[in-house]
């Protein structure tokens, strides 16, 4: 497959590639600004190695007077800058412009302050995700979200996509766990969102800057917010002979007005990959595991889990096991965190889709997926955020056979669209990018993208901020022809269609 | 219903005046100013969809909140953000609106936490939908969250997909005497804990300390805190969260103070302190310079709640964000028909 036409009316540049290299050097140290090949080829692409693009130099600020001179200069040059945090997000959001500057955030990796007593720190965004956690670990304090990749993932990228974690159905997305921001516009201007207070006056920018997929602003400084680590977690490992049942079970540990630490899915392809990397101690046998955990004290956990175990017995559970200390719960725990390596592992690549759907259709979509799955002859395990409905189903392909990626690519498209079908979203946590521009046009119709288009015009309005991601332009949507039917009406009715 | 509202934004679109959301009224004392023609949500009413296990329920706006409330309390749910009742005929698209969480909001999270998708009416009355009735959902920006507690100045929010939560197995209120710094100490000390505080309020030298989940963990935290069982506290925390207490009926202004929970005692005058130290209520004749410089200084923001001289605003932004804000206003609503001059004297 090609590369993503960008189909995005960037202004052109007013100088050159090497104007622009000498006018960021101007604000920057040399070592803060890549611009020969070698240099620049390790920040072709983020975690979805799919897409590939050289941008014309990379800038690495140190602080966040760097950064501004980096947004300053190519607002006064129009050319597009492209944030990267770690490098790890898997939707694209972080590929390079090829002709545009890409902004890491990586060399911006201090944690600030922390108050044990209000229970926040503020730190800067290159700063690793599980290293705020490891770094006020003996307050007896952490910070919720978990993505996967929290060991890589940093939190700056984290503000970028909202991320979750197995964790955020009883603790939150980033979107809770956040309470401030220095943020700076594409004009060089630092804007502070949100309070060391739980809200703030006005318009709740926070809510809109978060998961912008570096689409508004560029955020140099974050206050989280830090809670007291539970005493004890404890995971209740099941089986069970279908997915539906498997399904059931959520449903009806939710319905008993139960809300797990974590509650996650695994069908029968993803745990036969996972066994044969980690071992973790998955019955290999069952069409589905769930694996549901309870946080706080002892006395709480105790009761929670036989309230647990209880449900899914009746629920047609063929196998209960309860992880006897932390070792054994964190095995537990390891091969639903290695899934994706794991598949990884199996065939040369795979793409991981993102769907997320109301959950008692889960087993219509799981269907869905099934047939899918022998329509275009690829293989698709699925692991499963199932207390909240996120789906990532795993699909395997080889890119070196021809035609292969492309199957894969129109596999995941017809995925995503079962799932806004389902009443559900193309994305729940990894965000639109590049990879799920199109689908955008699926979930949305054109007037809602005009609003989207609006808030962009407020914050970038010669829209210099990453171009061609996460909001797909009206014409775009046109041209790939996606025809969405929104509450009766043709979409774009005012095009010509041929 | 809904090409009824869209005709009234349209029309005052074409006249350039503009409208102003209502629904029971019972905020009508809040913002700076209250232009336009009243568009009264409340023929939209309704409960959409509700599946209790996806914990998800759909409602029109012009719902009355006691409704939504009952049709979760018969499946043991409840909005965990504690929408306050200010009045009898509080709609839940006026909470969503408002924005305002009560007790349970320092434990639980804010309205605009649980809003997780609405349909709306922009300022040319086009009919859209964001986010939907998912947990996680990063399709495309959060307007959601951001339209909740805008106070109907960006659009007419016409139904809400809101997150629900299991109503607790176990309640417990403790009262202690203490004074404010003792108070702001415990609150900060007991927050850190693995505690399964659900609310706090400290007035006049008692702190009340809820305490809400499992049987064993609230039995246990009542074990560990000590203090008294007092017998009122279901009233005490209704009349908390639905401001009916005596502090809030002051003919003095009220002023409501977002800081870092841990700040000091502001002495500004007669207060109240929710959500473990980081929400002060101030009822007293405080000058907007002093309200905003000691908000300012605990990292936080001052907003003129209810009363006082509203005409110099009821909030303060600093210049980039003011600047911001009305770009944004421009961009979602030029002609200003929406909720002109609610939130700020300049927008």
């Amino acid at each position: 497959m090609g590369k993503p036409e960008l189909l995005d009316p960037t202004p052109d540049a007013l100088v050159d590639r090497d104007e622009l290299i000498r006018r960021l050097l101007a604000g920057l140290p040399r070592h803060c600004v890549l611009h020969a090949p070698e240099e620049l080829k390790p920040y072709e692409c983020d975690g979805l190695s799919a897409y590939r693009e050289i941008p014309y130099a990379v800038a690495l600020p140190e602080n966040e007077a760097q950064v501004r001179h980096v947004l300053r200069t190519c607002n006064e040059c129009r050319v597009p800058v492209v944030a990267r945090g770690a490098g790890t997000g898997l939707s694209g959001g972080a590929l390079p412009h090829p002709r545009g500057v890409t902004l890491g955030l990586s060399k911006m990796k201090s944690i600030l302050a922390v108050d044990p007593v209000a229970r926040t720190a503020v730190v800067q965004p290159g700063v690793r995700n599980l290293a705020i956690s490891e770094a006020v670990a003996a307050l007896g304090l952490y910070y919720a979200p978990d993505p996967s990749s929290q060991i890589a993932c940093s939190i700056g990228g984290n503000i970028a996509e909202n991320s979750g974690g197995v964790h955020c159905l009883k603790y939150g997305l980033t979107v809770h766990n956040v309470l401030k921001l220095r943020f700076v516009t594409i004009a060089g201007e630092v804007l502070e969102l949100g309070g060391e207070g739980l809200d703030s006056a006005g318009f709740d920018l926070m809510a809109l800057a978060i998961g912008s997929e570096g689409l508004l602003g560029i955020v140099t400084e974050i206050t989280v917010k830090l809670l007291p680590k539970p005493q004890l977690a404890r995971v209740v490992l099941a089986a069970f002979d279908s997915l539906e049942k498997a399904g059931e079970a959520v449903a009806n540990i939710i319905a008993a007005g139960i809300i797990p630490a974590g509650l996650e899915m695994m069908d029968k392809l993803a745990t036969g990959a996972v066994e044969q990397f980690v071992h973790a101690g998955y019955p290999l046998d069952a069409e589905a595991i769930l694996l549901c955990e309870s946080d706080g004290t002892p006395e709480e956990v105790a009761e929670e889990i036989e309230h647990m175990s209880a449900v899914m017995r009746a629920s047609g559970a063929t196998d209960l096991r309860l992880s006897r200390d932390e070792a054994e719960r964190l095995r537990f725990w390891s091969g639903r965190k290695a899934a994706f390596p794991a598949v990884g592992r199996l065939m040369p690549d795979y793409f991981c889709m993102d769907g997320t759907i109301p959950k008692r259709q889960l087993g219509r979509v799981l269907r869905g997926i099934e047939a899918l799955s022998l329509e275009f002859g690829l293989q698709c395990p699925n692991v499963f955020h199932a207390g909240d409905g996120n789906l990532h189903p795993l699909i395997m392909f080889d890119a070196n056979i021809p035609g292969q990626q492309d199957t894969a690519t129109r596999f995941g498209a017809k995925i995503l669209e079962l799932c806004v079908e389902a009443g559900g979203t193309i994305t729940g946590e990894h965000g639109v990018g590049v990879e799920k521009i199109d689908q955008m046009c699926v979930q949305f119709g054109s007037d809602e993208l005009e609003l989207f288009h609006a808030v962009k015009a407020a914050f970038d309005p010669l829209r210099l901020l990453n171009p061609g991601k996460a909001v797909p332009t009206l014409q775009r949507c046109a041209e790939m022809g996606a025809m969405h039917v929104h509450r009766g009406q043709e979409k774009f009715p005012e095009l010509p269609r041929f | 219903m809904i090409e009824q509202f869209a005709e009234t934004i349209r029309q005052a679109a074409t006249e350039g005046g503009s409208v102003r959301m209502r629904g029971g009224g019972t905020k009508d004392f809040y913002g700076v100013a209250l232009e336009g023609t009243v568009l009264d949500t409340r023929g939209y009413a309704g409960v959409v969809d509700y599946e209790p296990s996806e914990l998800v329920i759909t409602v029109r706006a012009g719902t009355p909140l006691t409704e939504v409330e009952r049709v979760l309390a018969e499946r043991g749910q409840m909005l965990a953000f504690d929408p306050p009742h200010l009045g009898p005929d509080s709609t839940i698209g006026g909470a969503v609106a408002s924005g305002f969480s009560g007790p349970r909001r320092a434990a639980a999270g804010s309205a605009r936490d649980f809003v997780l998708g609405v349909r709306v009416l922009d300022s040319s009355g086009r009919d859209l939908s964001f986010g939907g009735q998912v947990m996680k959902n990063v399709a495309g920006y959060d307007l959601s969250r951001f339209v909740t507690g805008s106070f109907g100045t960006l659009a007419l929010i016409t139904e809400a997909s809101v997150k629900v939560l299991p109503r607790p197995v176990a309640d417990a209120t403790l009262r202690f005497e203490m004074d404010e710094s003792a108070a702001i100490a415990a609150l900060n000390h007991w927050a850190g804990q693995p505690l399964p505080l659900s609310g706090t309020c400290f007035h006049e030298g008692t702190l009340w300390v809820r305490l809400s989940g499992a049987r064993a963990a609230v039995e246990a935290a009542v074990a560990k805190l000590g203090g008294e069982l007092p017998a009122d506290a279901e009233a005490f925390w209704s009349s908390i969260r639905n401001q009916t207490h005596p502090f809030f009926a002051a003919a003095t202004p009220l002023w409501r103070m977002s800081i870092r929970s841990s700040a000091p005692p502001l002495g500004l005058g007669a207060q109240l302190i929710e959500w473990n130290g980081s929400l002060r209520w101030i009822a007293a004749d405080v000058e907007h310079d002093a309200a905003h410089a000691a908000a300012h200084a605990w990292g936080g923001h001052a907003t003129l709640f209810r009363g006082g001289a509203k005409a110099a605003g009821i909030m303060r932004l600093a210049a980039p964000v003011l600047a911001l804000h009305k770009r944004i206003k421009r961009s979602l609503d030029p002609n200003s028909v929406f909720g002109r001059h609610r939130m700020h004297p300049e927008f």
